[in-house]
Formats: C-alpha cells, sequence, structure tokens
C-alpha cells in the first residue's frame, strides 16, 4: 500500500529533522573544546561513557532489553585495542577502533541469543553473568592480559599519524568527541528508520509486533549486535586514550554506573545516555572533592531523592523555566537593535 | 524540553566547576591518590589518616615553601587514577604525587610521572616491576617478595617440610606464590601443591579440605588484607590447627587493623612482615600513641606507616634537594636512609625501592589485647626479585 | 567428598536465609529491591555490636538482629519504598542502589572501614568427627537455623490465614484487593519479614563471608543469581536453587579449583537459558 508507505516515510523524514536544540547541543559539545581547557580528562570519560551509555540506550530505550552485560564488550574491545597497539599488529588508532568495534560486535552478535528469551530478570542476571566471566577469563589468562595488574606496555602511535594523545588530553578529547558524534549520528539514523520503528513495535508488544511480521528475533540480535559494536568502541577508546586496561572494565560496578547513568538521564530518547553521563561524572566529581571518603553517600541520596522527587514533577518544573525563558525571548527579541544601537521601528 | 533543561544544568555544573586560581611558586602540593571508597577503603583510611598525622606533627613549611596535602579517592579503579593523576598534575600543579593503593593504579600512572616530570611515591602497591615503569617512582611501602622469601628461609630452617601454598587468584597472590616457592624448594623444602582460590570468594571451606586432605607441615597463605580472619577462622574450625598444620605467610594475613577483632583462634599464627604495631622502639611507640589519640583509638597498619614514611621521604627530599623539579628531587630522595616506626629504613639509589628489616612474628596476647610480637629479624632486605635479576 | 557435600549444603542455606526475602519481595511485589544487601549487612552489624560491644550472648544477638531489621524494613517500607511501588522497575533500580550507596557510606562512617569479626561462644568453635566426616560446628548451626526457618516459612505459607492472603497477594494483586485482602497491610509484614530474615542471614554469615561495609555490593550478585535461578513464585524455589548454587559452588571449588570462580556463573546460565523463568517457576504469570 504505497500511501501508507508514503506517510510513513514523510513522517520520519519529519522526525529525523535536527531540532534546534539538537544542534544547540552539539555545537556546545564541540564548543567545550574552547570553553574548558582545564577540564579535558573529565570531559573525556564523560564522552567515553556518554557512547556506552548510548549503546545501552539502544537496547534499553528502544527495544526493551535490559542488560548489564555491556562490560563485557566493553572490555572485550577495550582489551583488543590494547593488545593490537602493544604488539604492534595494527599501528593506527583509528583502523584498530573500527576493528575493535566489529570484534565487540562479532561478540555480541554470538551472545545474543542469550537475551531473546526470558523475562526482565533473567536477562540482567544472564548479560551480567557472561560479563563477570569474561572477566575471570581475562584474570586466568593473565599471561596475556596482565591480569590484575593490568594490560603493560601499550604504546599508541599518533591518530593519522599527526595528533599524539598527550598529558594534557586535548588531542584525546577530540578524538574521543568526534567518535561520539559520528556513532551518535549512527544511532540516529538507525532510529529514523523503518528498522527503528520496527523496534520500537517490538518493544510496546511483542506479541502485536510479531503477528504483523516484524521478524523479531532478527530485529533484536541486530540491534544487540550494534550495541556490542558501539560499547566496543567506546571500551577501545578507553584504552587508546589512557593507554592501559585493567580487569574493572568487566566489573560490575561499570555495568550498574551505566544502567544509573541511563536512567538518570531518561531512557529513549538517544540524548539520555548523554546527559545522564554529564550530569553523573560532573556530580561525582565534585561530591569526590568535597569529600573523598563519603561522597558515596550524596549520590545515594540524590538517586533517591531523584525517584522520589519523579520525573513528571521535574518535567513540570522545566516546562515552567522553559515557558519562563520562551516568554523572556519574546519580549527581548524586538528589544535587541535597540540594544545594538539602532532604533526599533516606529518608535 | 528536558534536555534544553538538563543541558542548561550540565553548563552550570561544568561552569562552576572551573578551576580556580593558579599555584604559587612557593606552594608545594602533594597529590595523595588513595582508594577510599571500594573494596580497599581501609587502606585508604589508614593511608590518609597517617599522612595527615605526619603533617599535624611535622608543621606544613618545608625548605621555606608551604606544603598542601591533596588527598583524591580513585577507588582503585586504574582510570580513575590516572585522570586524577592527570587533573592534579596538569591543574593543580601538584610537585609530590603518591599514594597508589592496587598495583595497576601504581602502573597506569607511571607514564605520566615520567611525562610529568613528578615524583611518583608509592606508598601502598607492592609488585615488584612498578619501581622499573619510570624513574620517578620511589616506593615506601614493601614489595610482597620481600616478605615471602623470608618467610621461606625461616620455615626451612625450623623443620618444615612440607607446605601446601594458598593463594588468591590475581596478580599479587601469583607473585607470593611463586616468590615463595622458588626459594622453599631452593632451601630444601617441597611445596606439595599450590592451590589459588577466586579473589572474591565466599567461603574458603573446599580449598582449606583441599589442602588439609594432603597433610603438610604447614599452609602458606597470602590473601588479600580483610580476608585474612575469614581464612583463619574458617581454618581453625575445620580444626587443622589441632592436626598440627601451622599458618605461615605474609604478614597481610594479620593485619595490625583487623588482628584484634579476629579472635583467639589466630594465636600462634606466624608471619614475616616489615612492621607490626608491637614493633619495640621508641619511634614505633610514638607513632602508636599519636596514631591512636588521632584517630579514635585506631591501631595503625602496615599501610598506615608506609603512608607516614611517604610523607618523610618527600619532606627530606625537599629539605635536601632545596628545589621543586622532579629531577632533584628523585635524585635527593635516592639513597636516603631513616629510623622509621618500622625500624631502619633506606631507598635503595639503584632502584629506588625500599629496603627494610622483615620480621617474623607470632601473634600472642599482651594485655587483653591481640599483637604481632617480633621474635626474628631479617635485617636490610632488598626487593629480592630485582635482586635476583640484577646478579 | 561428604564434607564437601555438607560444607556445601551449609552454604547453600546462608544463601537461602539471605536471598529469600528478596525473592519474595520481587515476587509478591513486582518490586527489584537491591537493597536487600543493606539490610543484611545491618544485621551483622547489629550482631557485632551486640555481642562484641555490649557482652550480649550470640544466642540472644542473633534474634534481635533479626527483630531489629525487621522493624527498619518495616519502618522503610512505610515512608520511603511505598512511594517507589508504583514506578518502572529502572526507577525502583535506582532508588534502591542509591539506598545502598547511602547505607555503605553511613556504616563507614560510624563503624569505620574494617573487617568486623563476630565473636562466637566456644562451643561453636572446631568441628565434630563423625565416621571421618568433620562437621564444622557453626556449620551445623548455620544449617539447624535455615531449616528450620525453611519449615515454618512453609508451614506460614501453606497453613496459615496470613500464608493464604499472602499467596493470594501474590498470584493475582487486583483480585485480592477485591475481595477484601489487605493488600498494603501484607506488603508491610512480608517485606518487613523478609528484611528481619537478610539481617539473620547477614548475622550468621558474617562468620564465614566476612562483614565490612562493602557487603551489599559484594553480595548482591550471589542473592540476585539465588532469586533468578529458583524462580520468584515460591519458597521452595529459591531453597533447591541455593543448595544446587552452595553444592556446585563449593564442590567445583575442590575439585577443580582452575574453574572454581566460574562455576556459580555457568550454572546460573545454563539453568537460565533451559527454564527463562527460573528453575520452579510456576508458568509465565509476568
Amino acid at each position: 500500500m504505497t500511501a501508507n508507505a508514503d506517510e510513513v516515510a514523510l513522517y520520519l523524514k519529519r522526525r529525523a529533522r535536527w531540532s534546534p536544540f539538537e544542534i544547540a547541543f552539539w555545537i556546545f559539545a564541540f564548543a567545550t573544546i574552547w570553553l574548558f581547557p582545564g577540564k579535558y580528562l573529565i570531559l573525556k570519560d564523560t564522552a567515553i561513557l556518554a557512547l556506552f551509555a548510548l549503546s545501552l540506550d539502544l537496547i534499553l530505550g528502544y527495544a526493551g532489553i535490559i542488560s548489564l552485560g555491556q562490560a563485557a564488550f566493553f572490555g572485550f574491545a577495550g582489551y583488543f585495542a590494547g593488545l593490537v597497539a602493544k604488539y604492534g599488529i595494527i599501528n593506527e588508532p583509528v583502523i584498530a577502533l573500527v576493528c575493535s568495534g566489529l570484534i565487540a560486535a562479532a561478540l555480541g552478535f554470538v551472545t545474543s541469543f542469550l537475551v531473546l528469551r526470558g523475562s526482565d530478570l533473567t536477562r540482567l542476571m544472564v548479560t551480567l553473568g557472561v560479563s563477570l566471566m569474561l572477566g575471570e577469563l581475562a584474570n586466568r589468562y593473565s599471561n596475556i592480559t596482565g591480569g590484575a595488574d593490568g594490560l603493560q606496555g601499550v604504546e599508541i602511535e599518533p591518530v593519522l599519524g599527526r595528533f599524539r594523545f598527550d598529558l594534557f588530553g586535548h588531542n584525546g578529547y577530540v578524538y574521543c568527541l568526534i567518535v561520539l558524534f559520528i556513532c551518535f549520528v549512527i544511532a540516529r539514523r538507525i532510529i529514523y528508520s523503518p528498522f527503528g520503528l520496527s523496534l520500537r513495535s517490538i518493544k510496546g508488544n511483542t506479541l502485536r509486533a510479531a503477528a504483523i511480521g516484524v521478524p523479531v528475533k532478527w530485529r533484536l540480535v541486530a540491534i544487540y549486535t550494534v550495541s556490542a559494536g558501539l560499547a566496543g568502541i567506546a571500551g577501545a577508546l578507553l584504552t587508546q586514550t589512557t593507554a592501559f586496561c585493567s580487569l574493572d572494565v568487566f566489573s560490575l560496578e561499570r555495568s550498574a554506573d551505566l544502567l544509573l547513568v541511563l536512567i538518570i538521564g531518561g531512557t529513549g530518547y538517544l540524548y539520555g545516555g548523554l546527559i545522564g553521563a554529564v550530569i553523573y561524572k560532573f556530580l561525582q566529581d565534585w561530591l569526590a572533592n568535597l569529600t573523598p571518603q563519603y561522597w558515596q553517600f550524596w549520590i545515594g541520596l540524590v538517586l533517591v531523592v531523584i525517584v522520589l522527587i519523579g520525573r513528571e514533577r521535574m518535567a513540570g518544573w522545566v516546562r515552567i523555566v522553559r515557558s519562563l525563558l520562551v516568554r523572556l525571548g519574546t519580549w527581548l527579541m524586538p528589544r535587541l537593535p535597540a540594544l545594538g544601537g539602532a532604533a526599533p521601528d516606529g518608535r | 524540553m528536558r534536555r534544553w533543561f538538563f543541558l542548561g544544568a550540565a553548563c552550570a555544573a561544568a561552569a562552576a566547576l572551573g578551576t580556580a586560581g593558579g599555584a604559587q611558586a612557593q606552594d608545594v602540593k602533594i597529590g595523595f591518590i588513595l582508594p577510599m571508597t571500594g573494596q580497599q577503603q581501609s587502606t585508604g583510611r589508614q593511608e590518609a589518616a597517617a599522612a595527615k598525622l605526619y603533617m599535624a606533627q611535622h608543621g606544613d613549611t618545608v625548605a621555606g615553601k608551604k606544603v598542601t596535602l591533596i588527598v583524591k579517592d580513585d577507588g582503585a579503579v586504574p582510570d580513575n587514577t590516572k585522570r586524577i593523576a592527570q587533573d592534579l598534575i596538569v591543574n593543580d600543579k601538584v610537585t609530590f604525587l603518591a599514594g597508589f593503593g592496587v598495583t595497576p593504579a601504581a602502573l597506569a600512572v607511571a607514564p605520566l610521572a615520567s611525562e610529568g616530570k613528578t615524583p611518583e611515591i608509592v606508598t601502598a602497591a607492592g609488585t615488584s616491576i612498578i619501581t622499573e615503569k619510570s624513574p620517578y617512582i620511589a616506593r615506601t611501602s614493601f614489595t610482597l617478595a620481600q616478605s615471602t622469601v623470608p618467610m621461606a628461609d625461616w620455615a626451612a630452617q625450623n623443620g618444615i617440610k612440607k607446605v601446601v601454598s594458598m593463594v588468591s587468584d590475581y596478580a599479587p597472590g601469583a607473585d607470593a606464590e611463586k616468590s615463595f616457592k622458588d626459594e622453599f624448594t631452593k632451601k630444601g623444602g617441597q611445596v606439595l601443591d599450590s592451590i589459588r582460590f577466586p579473589l572474591a570468594n565466599p567461603d574458603f571451606a573446599p580449598f582449606l579440605q583441599r589442602a588439609a586432605d594432603q597433610k603438610p607441615d604447614a599452609i602458606f597463605v597470602f590473601v588479600p588484607s580483610g580476608q585474612g580472619g575469614i581464612f583463619v577462622k574458617q581454618f581453625v574450625e575445620r580444626g587443622l590447627d589441632k592436626a598440627g598444620i601451622k599458618i605461615i605467610g605474609p604478614g597481610d594475613v594479620t593485619d595490625d587493623d583487623l588482628l584484634n577483632g579476629m579472635g583467639d583462634a589466630v594465636v600462634g599464627t606466624i608471619t614475616a612482615h616489615f612492621y607490626s604495631a608491637d614493633h619495640d622502639s621508641p619511634a614505633n611507640k610514638a607513632f602508636v600513641a599519636a596514631f591512636k589519640a588521632a584517630n579514635n583509638g585506631m591501631r595503625p597498619n602496615f599501610m598506615a606507616v608506609s603512608a607516614y614514611d611517604g610523607m618523610h621521604l618527600i619532606y627530606e627530599a625537599l629539605n635536601k634537594a632545596g628545589k621543586t623539579d622532579g629531577d632533584s628531587l628523585i635524585a635527593a630522595a635516592k639513597g636516603m636512609a631513616w629510623e622509621s616506626p618500622r625500624g631502619p629504613v633506606s631507598i635503595d639509589p639503584d632502584t629506588r625501592d625500599i629496603v627494610q628489616n622483615v620480621y617474623i612474628r607470632k601473634v600472642e596476647k599482651k594485655n587483653g589485647e591481640l599483637y604481632n610480637v617480633e621474635f626474628a629479624t631479617f635485617p636490610n632486605i632488598k626487593d629480592p626479585i630485582k635482586a635476583a635479576v640484577a646478579k | 567428598m561428604l564434607t564437601i557435600l555438607y560444607d556445601g549444603i551449609a552454604y547453600g542455606m546462608l544463601l537461602f536465609v539471605l536471598a529469600c526475602g528478596l525473592s519474595v519481595t520481587l515476587g509478591l511485589m513486582n518490586f527489584i529491591n537491591l537493597a536487600h544487601g543493606a539490610f543484611a549487612m545491618a544485621g551483622g552489624y547489629c550482631t557485632v555490636f551486640l555481642v562484641n560491644r555490649l557482652g550480649l550472648p550470640f544466642a540472644l544477638g542473633l534474634p534481635i538482629a533479626f527483630l531489629i531489621t525487621a522493624l527498619i524494613g518495616g519502618l522503610f517500607e512505610r515512608t520511603l519504598y511505598v512511594h517507589v511501588y508504583a514506578r518502572s522497575h529502572l526507577d525502583q533500580v535506582l532508588f534502591t542502589i542509591g539506598l545502598v550507596f547511602m547505607s555503605v557510606a553511613a556504616v563507614d562512617y560510624t563503624m569505620g572501614s574494617s573487617q568486623q569479626f563476630v565473636q562466637i561462644p566456644e562451643a561453636l568453635q572446631g568441628q565434630f568427627e563423625v565416621d571421618g566426616i568433620g562437621m564444622g560446628k557453626y556449620r551445623l548451626l548455620i544449617i539447624v537455623i535455615c531449616g528450620l526457618l525453611t519449615v515454618a516459612l512453609q508451614l506460614i505459607l501453606a497453613k496459615t490465614h496470613f500464608g493464604s492472603r499472602l499467596r493470594a497477594a501474590v498470584d493475582d494483586q487486583r483480585v485480592a484487593r477485591g475481595l477484601g485482602i489487605n493488600v498494603g497491610a501484607v506488603f508491610g509484614i512480608t517485606f518487613a519479614f523478609g528484611s528481619g530474615l537478610a539481617g539473620l542471614g547477614g548475622a550468621l554469615g558474617a562468620e564465614i563471608l566476612g562483614l565490612d561495609p562493602t557487603f551489599p555490593l559484594k553480595y548482591m550478585i550471589y542473592f540476585l543469581i539465588v532469586v533468578t535461578v529458583g524462580g520468584t513464585s515460591s519458597i521452595t524455589g529459591p531453597f533447591f536453587a541455593s543448595i544446587l548454587l552452595g553444592i556446585g559452588d563449593v564442590a567445583g571449588k575442590y575439585y577443580v579449583p582452575k574453574l572454581g570462580a566460574f562455576v556459580i556463573y555457568a550454572i546460573m546460565i545454563i539453568v537460565l537459558i533451559w527454564r527463562p523463568q527460573g528453575l520452579f517457576a510456576r508458568g509465565a504469570a509476568r
């Protein structure tokens, strides 16, 4: 039925247009390179966390698969990137990055069948189990991975032969930010496509989606694979920019932090992971500076308060703030030329 | 819209965190990176307390410069450590980096120490190779082999012929197992079996059973401090002490921090280590008394004394060097010797690692409290692994 | 070796006592309470305080730990948890992890970061030798207490009014409410009881598992494994699951120490692939 197909295409095209907020967001994101020269390191870590959270959002927010096992792909690709750099198998970091992503995607493909069945809790535990088992494997083969000491002797060549990762973290941050943006655009393209729509239908009602002919199993496998690839790229970024990789990439803490980040930011609109990463990372850093020993208490309190206040109420406040700002804007706009010196018309 | 609000909040947060004013040329900042949260948090707690104690006792002015202590938590996660260290070097412009509760943390920061020419004083991590990773690293804590090799020597000299080695399955455990085994078999002993258990191990029962089945004279054990108490308790629960099996190992098992709570089951355990809170010297008595007074009666352990000595090394290096650049400070640190609460120590000029006495101790009850009482001394032990390579 | 079997059963029973409260909460209220481990820790620290500092006998310390933790659980439920019942699972995860962080830091602040050791009475130290099988006395206590508890729980569920109300509320909350069952009160009492059990488990387990402020984070995964493998619709499910996991873990570590850590995860994954709802789940109600 071509009429329906046209409608869908039109809808998708409209949704896929970049809204002014998105453009502003990314302009600001890239502007941080010049705005905050002292903060490259935490910004870089935030960018990596954001990419990692984006990968989880793809499966959690859009396909409804809850997973504590993204760390498996993160760590797997992280060690891969470290090993290829250490043994000089792939010297150019960008190529190594792409290969790490592909390897992680392969692992995702292989393990995807585990998440197809079962309830939320089952998926949670199975993915976590895989991640922890990989961690144990990495510990067992410490002659390759360096075990608890971490992977030693990783030396990363300058990106594209020119940009070395230095002490100040500038190049590292720009590298991570660009990779984040590219992956984001890819994810966005997937979401605003018929494939992405079918994912949302699967999340909404799997039975009905299957009934109208959506190949549920293969769609889930596909998105899980892509998500694993993105998580892997995040892991490889971490190894490349820190020239180090250790066992805690597989830990429960990493997966749990990821889930927290995504829940804070909100799932299902792609920016949740990014915004959650910024809030969580900066909040944690600020609190840890204030009280190195007990910052966990305050973060816990913030989390509890966020949930108790509830997202609807916070969205309500946002709406109030936004409407105030819009009103300010409409009041200000005619007066801007006056501020610049020119007289407004007719006055 | 939600994202705009959060975007705004994120901007505000980021802006508010913009680093404040630059450091003055006369300021010396010491960046202590410790695990204050997570599994290793007791290490962080002991070390932070000891560093603060040293500063309280010796003032905050050294060689005409004001000294500030910055303590940061890395949760023993190496990418945190690296980021915090980078931040400290670039933004806070620290003169010294110190701490490092686990080996990967120390190793991750080594390239930064080299690139930033900042001395890295390791006051906790214990793997031998750490000091080789950068010419700016000096250590005031210990290496595991410094304790395990004398333990093997003593055991061989004292009638222990057959040993089952039981260690946690991670790099320090493997180090301990290997260094003990090599030395023990060299001195004529026999290691019947080498058992490794997972690091996150809730129950030692099956492994203890397996070890007991082989009827050794002693079990050599290494576990991260914290699990030592559980291990010894389960050892006693199975009646292995009554079967005549001794426990030997590095002193991590009978950590002073926890010793008192372990109960009478641990009396008689023999360990080899470089520090006991019971060490009979005026320097130590003063240290323990001051530490307890400042920390609610908490007893200092080997981590605390390592941090205390780390601060001493920093202060003395500043005094001796007169300048605050990394090269002069490390040069000043090499070869430095002093009387620490643990006994006489020095920094080996070739390896920049610590040279110290290792004592054989037995757990005894004194005045209603449990202490590791020293009864034999192996003086001036250098790190055996590096020493063997140097030969 | 029968000693290993014995050890495994003891370990499994301990896991059961710790995890069954979580299983009931999850099955009953469909509420993911990741802070369950914090209640266990609270029970452990209560006992440490009562027995070590105040000098109460161990036999008294255990039931008091149970009561205190049950009270705390009931209090939290009425004041905090009740606001979060209607939220999504993700929000519940966030909320309870926040509680865990707070409890870990609070305990660290008040009781210190080091491991705590409960002073168990002389009578419980050491082991019996029966027919060449070494049976640890303390582990015997665990088996006895946990066995009695399991029987008691099963009886309560099957033979009392409260039990039938609980089972009705688990099966179908709306209909139960329609029948006049005060589901809110059932929730509250069950939650308190489950937390009390966790506290008791923490107190019992301090001797074997250790006790420090990071206890909830370290052991949460084991509770979750028990609950997932056992299914959430009965008591017997988690019971058999914990025995299986306990024996599997201990035996695996004894016979094949190299694979020691893998065994428990491998068992879990295999069981879940074979039976995604858990070993003993009754139909796919959720």
